[in-house]
């Protein structure tokens, strides 16, 4: 699917931003992954307004997993307070770096909130690479209607997983969940133009396994400091000895 | 409990230990953001980070799977990816039929080795 012609303005920005949601492989990659999670919600018996609000509010697939995860087989509420929070880092460093792409000199912080909220993987990635096309006075308004078609197709595949739960054959229950470390591959392969963003993701892939392997704590977080510092200081070197 | 708590209770519950602990983090992004502006270094590191978080999650996935993925062999998960991977390349850079190759094979090559 090639999103990558962002028409002229014939259309207001948010339209264009939904648009290019549906055009998007992560509108499709999300539907068949937030069907497993729907699906995983009705058996852990949470009701089908639970499982619709809690897509929207957490907006973040492996936390709504944990949490999920974690109050279905009686763990405590602090306990997954903390699992979904250790998940959620690297939220920060996805924020950090869209808003100042959505910013000009006008803009106030409250019309940041909702890009703000509805920053994720999926969002982020497709954001990352649209965006540049968008006229900058256009980008919060493209953002935000290109979060919200994907947010749409997410919470809409929640309720389908709901009531196809039970009916779905574990090999295509495997196959929905494969779809999100092979979209996140495929669409950081395709966006990582500049080498630190390559280096950065082949030192993560490999970090995060060991570093889970030797028990570690905290093993993502730290694969992304370790990795994304040492892919920056190469990029670093490179360009002074260039 | 009264009852109508204890029809809110989930929803308390999701707020306060699914919704803001994730929030936290965007919101603490949205005030560290506030300084910095677009093409800056500091910018280039954070996004190498953030990278690198992202490819943490899928190494995870594929050697730590959950859920129904824990019924697939590691060289199965592997292959996929690869196959995705070639793909993709030999597909005018479309990531969709990444995605679908990959899936497949998946779902193939399970059935085959078990």
């Amino acid at each position: 699917m090639s999103a990558d012609s962002v028409s002229p303005p014939m259309r207001s920005p948010f339209l264009q931003g939904l648009a290019a949601a549906f055009r998007s492989v992560f509108a499709y990659v999300l539907f068949g992954t937030f069907v497993g999670i729907g699906a995983l919600g009705h058996d852990f018996g949470f009701s089908i307004w639970w499982m619709v609000l809690s897509s929207a509010l957490i907006w973040a697939a492996p936390a709504q997993v944990i949490l999920l995860s974690a109050l279905g087989t009686g763990v405590g509420v602090i306990e997954a307070a903390i699992a979904v929070t250790l998940s959620g880092v690297r939220l920060l460093p996805m924020v950090v770096a869209l808003l100042p792409m959505l910013r000009t000199e006008k803009t106030r912080t409250r019309d940041l909130l909702l890009p703000t909220h509805f920053t994720a993987i999926s969002m982020w990635v497709e954001s990352l690479r649209l965006l540049p096309a968008v006229p900058r006075e256009q980008r919060i308004a493209f953002c935000n209607g290109l979060s919200l078609g994907l947010m749409l197709s997410a919470v809409a595949a929640t309720a389908v997983g709901f009531y196809l739960a039970g009916s779905l054959p574990r090999i295509y229950a495997a196959a929905l969940l494969f779809l999100t470390p092979l979209s996140f591959t495929l669409s950081l392969a395709r966006n990582s133009r500049a080498l630190v963003d390559r280096l950065a993701f082949v030192f993560g892939i490999a970090l995060a396994p060991i570093l889970a392997a030797l028990d570690i704590g905290l093993d993502l977080l730290w694969s992304g400091i370790v990795g994304g510092t040492f892919a920056y200081l190469i990029h670093r070197l490179r360009r002074a000895g260039a | 409990m009264n009852p109508v708590v204890a029809e809110l209770w989930p929803y308390f519950i999701l707020i306060f230990a699914g919704f803001l602990p994730n929030e936290i983090w965007r919101i603490l992004g949205l005030v560290l953001a506030r300084r910095l502006n677009e093409g800056t270094e500091l910018l280039i590191w954070v996004r190498a980070i953030a990278t690198a978080i992202l490819a943490g999650v899928i190494g995870k996935l594929i050697f730590f799977p959950v859920g129904a993925l824990i019924g697939i062999p590691l060289s199965v998960r592997i292959g996929s990816i690869l196959i995705g991977l070639v793909a993709y390349a030999l597909v005018r850079r479309s990531v969709f039929a990444g995605v679908v190759a990959g899936d497949a094979a998946l779902i193939l090559g399970t059935m085959l080795l078990s």
